[in-house]
């Protein structure tokens, strides 16, 4: 039988078992979140940096990497945010940063989502020895210091986008493993899991088309949090120098503008307030969910 | 607090330990190159490369030498700085009481600050106060520390100049004494602030949810009813329980902490462990980089401990999981 199929056969079971109604996520993002100020001003903000993002190549008025005016100029009409000590436009820079965090950050999260939803489902369904292996691993994995994880392991094996995202991914996913899991445990007992059971429904089923849709909000709530998280540490690694050297990155931009504090204050301050308006963005949205949950 | 309790949570201190040991012998394995080149890091010569080859007995099969490993590192052989000409332990040592004086005022600022603000804003969920501390909340949540340290430079140092830019002591100081303390200080106030300002996000969201949960208990209405004022039962009867999940977010975040600890020292000339991080990256130190990892990974395994235990002494209806 196609999975397809599979899925009608049961598609008439919510009504009889009261299940919650299933996926609300589209819901969710679409109506409660956006009705709060706060869901529309982390909207704003990220659909701005999505924006850069996508963008940014197109409305740079400059190549980020060109000598293009006198060094240190600071912000004027040709140079909204002031030129480098090499006289290379940071406005520019800013623009292009945006693809890199947003990349680094979102592979992260693919990463952690992956893992996280199948240690969690896997470990709150069976329940019993899987779930104890699963949750010590998960404990283990979790007390690492990820900060200093990824610095010493970059250190090693060399500095690069994909070793931040291999490092920050491997010390990400056990906050959604929690997640998933905590949730998974709350609702296998439910009238709605048991009647799918009842009738005979496979694991398969019962995971992909009962469980998952309905801890669905809790992971994007969880995910929004963590891709937060994750664009402040990519920041702070390029900040080290950790990162791609040939990939412009905000933290990057920050160390440059270090050595300069006394004499080039939008140095430090536009890609500082770039990474701030990124992460604000994605935290107003995680919080307007999880408060239109809430009320839910 | 039983016996039991604290035994059962001591034992769980030992697997993690060896697991922390477990993942750094991995990353020495998996570095591309020579493991010795990583264990005793490129400074070295021949002779001592033939040496340490032999001490950590890297021709021995694999599990053997994590054996040897785990026994060198838990006797406090954490290897030999070249860049330093000393033990990479005692190097690390060195820079621990700076780390932790910035750390440990930081931490006294944050809960001094973070508590009272948490407690106001959740007095009146939604009012302006609270929209107010919540939202300066959640944008210090969401700066990176550099930045903001490059910021508070900009401002109170370049701008108002009020505090030094750098460093611990001011440049050829031999002041001894009160003298010495009063510009440690001043050298240390900005840093701890700027410290504190990435704890004080996280405490004052902790504090409003906590009291947030509590307010509605029966408890809170009963001392409302026998005449109390607002206030009096926000402080006397729904703060010191609002404060148990604050113990149990501190000890969490102490690695948060030291890494956060780590960029403020660079971007203020702080000599402590971040320092050393940042030179050990640039001189290719990995001895140093190993043990800086193993050692603040086993000060977070401890607050956890700490942590754990502590809530337990103040809440009677937690012993064992």
């Amino acid at each position: 039988m196609r999975p397809s199929t599979r899925a009608s056969a049961f598609a008439d079971l919510a009504p009889v078992a009261e299940a919650p109604p299933a996926t609300r996520l589209r819901h969710l993002l679409r109506g409660d979140v956006l009705r709060r100020a706060s869901g529309k001003l982390g909207f704003a903000c990220v659909a701005f940096v999505l924006g850069m993002a996508l963008f940014g190549p197109l409305l740079a008025p400059h190549d980020p990497f060109a000598i293009t005016g006198g060094s240190l100029i600071p912000p004027s009409a040709g140079h909204p945010m002031g030129t480098d000590a090499l006289g290379r436009d940071v406005f520019s820079a800013v623009l292009y940063g945006a693809r890199t965090s947003l990349l680094v950050a979102g592979a992260v999260c693919i990463i952690a989502l992956v893992c996280g939803t199948v240690v969690g489902m896997l470990a709150g369904y069976h329940g019993g020895w899987i779930d104890d292996a699963l949750m010590r691993t998960t404990e283990l994995f979790q007390v690492i210091p990820r900060f200093f994880f990824a610095v010493i392991a970059i250190a090693l094996f060399g500095p690069g986008l994909d070793r931040i995202v291999l490092t920050l991914g491997l010390t990400s996913w056990p906050i959604l493993a929690r997640v998933v899991r905590g949730e998974v445990i709350a609702m296998r007992d439910l009238d709605f899991i048991r009647a799918a059971h009842a009738l005979g429904a496979p694991a398969s089923h019962i995971v992909r088309y009962q469980l998952l849709p309905n801890v669905m909000p809790s992971i994007v709530v969880a995910l929004g949090l963590l891709f937060g998280q994750v664009l402040l540490l990519e920041a702070t690694l390029g900040f080290l120098g950790l990162g791609d050297p040939s990939a412009i990155s905000w933290g990057m931009m920050a160390a440059q503008a270090q050595g300069f504090l006394r004499v080039a204050w939008w140095l430090a301050l536009f890609p500082g307030l770039a990474i701030t308006l990124t992460v604000l963005g994605v935290n107003l949205l995680a919080d307007a969910s999880s408060s239109a949950r809430a009320v839910e | 607090m039983s016996a039991r309790f604290i035994v059962a949570r001591l034992l769980q201190v030992v697997p993690t330990m060896m697991a922390i040991l477990i993942i750094g012998f991995i990353l020495i394995h998996l570095a591309p190159g020579d493991p010795v080149l990583t264990l005793a890091g490129e400074h070295g010569d021949a002779a001592y490369y033939a040496f340490m080859r032999q001490r950590f007995g890297l021709d021995q099969p694999i599990p053997q030498q994590l054996a040897t490993y785990v026994g060198r590192v838990v006797t406090g052989d954490l290897g030999f700085s070249y860049v330093y000409g000393r033990g990479t332990l005692r190097v690390i040592m060195e820079r621990i009481p700076a780390t932790l004086l910035l750390t440990g005022t930081a931490l006294v600022i944050s809960v001094f600050i973070a508590i009272p603000l948490g407690a106001v804003a959740a007095a009146r969920p939604h009012g302006a106060r609270d929209v107010g501390i919540s939202a300066f909340a959640l944008a210090l949540y969401s700066s990176p520390a550099f930045w903001v340290g490059q910021i508070a430079i900009l401002g109170f140092s370049l701008g108002l100049g009020i505090f030094p830019v750098q460093g611990m002591t001011s440049a050829g100081s031999s002041e001894t004494g009160l003298a010495h303390a009063w510009d440690v200080a001043r050298h240390l106030a900005l840093p701890a602030i700027v410290l504190a300002s990435q704890e004080i996000a996280v405490l004052v969201r902790i504090t409003r949810s906590a009291m947030l949960d509590e307010l509605p208990r029966d408890h809170i209405r009963t001392a409302r009813a026998k005449g109390l004022s607002t206030v009096q039962a926000l402080v006397r009867h729904a703060l010191p329980r609002a404060l148990l999940p604050v113990v149990t977010i501190v000890g969490a975040r102490v690695g948060h902490l030291i890494a956060g600890a780590a960029v403020v020292e660079i971007i203020f000339g702080w000599p402590g462990m971040g320092r050393l991080l940042i030179a050990s990256l640039q001189s290719r130190d990995t001895p140093i980089l190993l043990g800086l990892f193993i050692v603040v990974s086993f000060t977070v395994v401890l607050a956890n401990l700490l942590s754990d235990l502590v809530y337990a002494a103040i809440d009677p209806r937690i012993r064992v999981r």
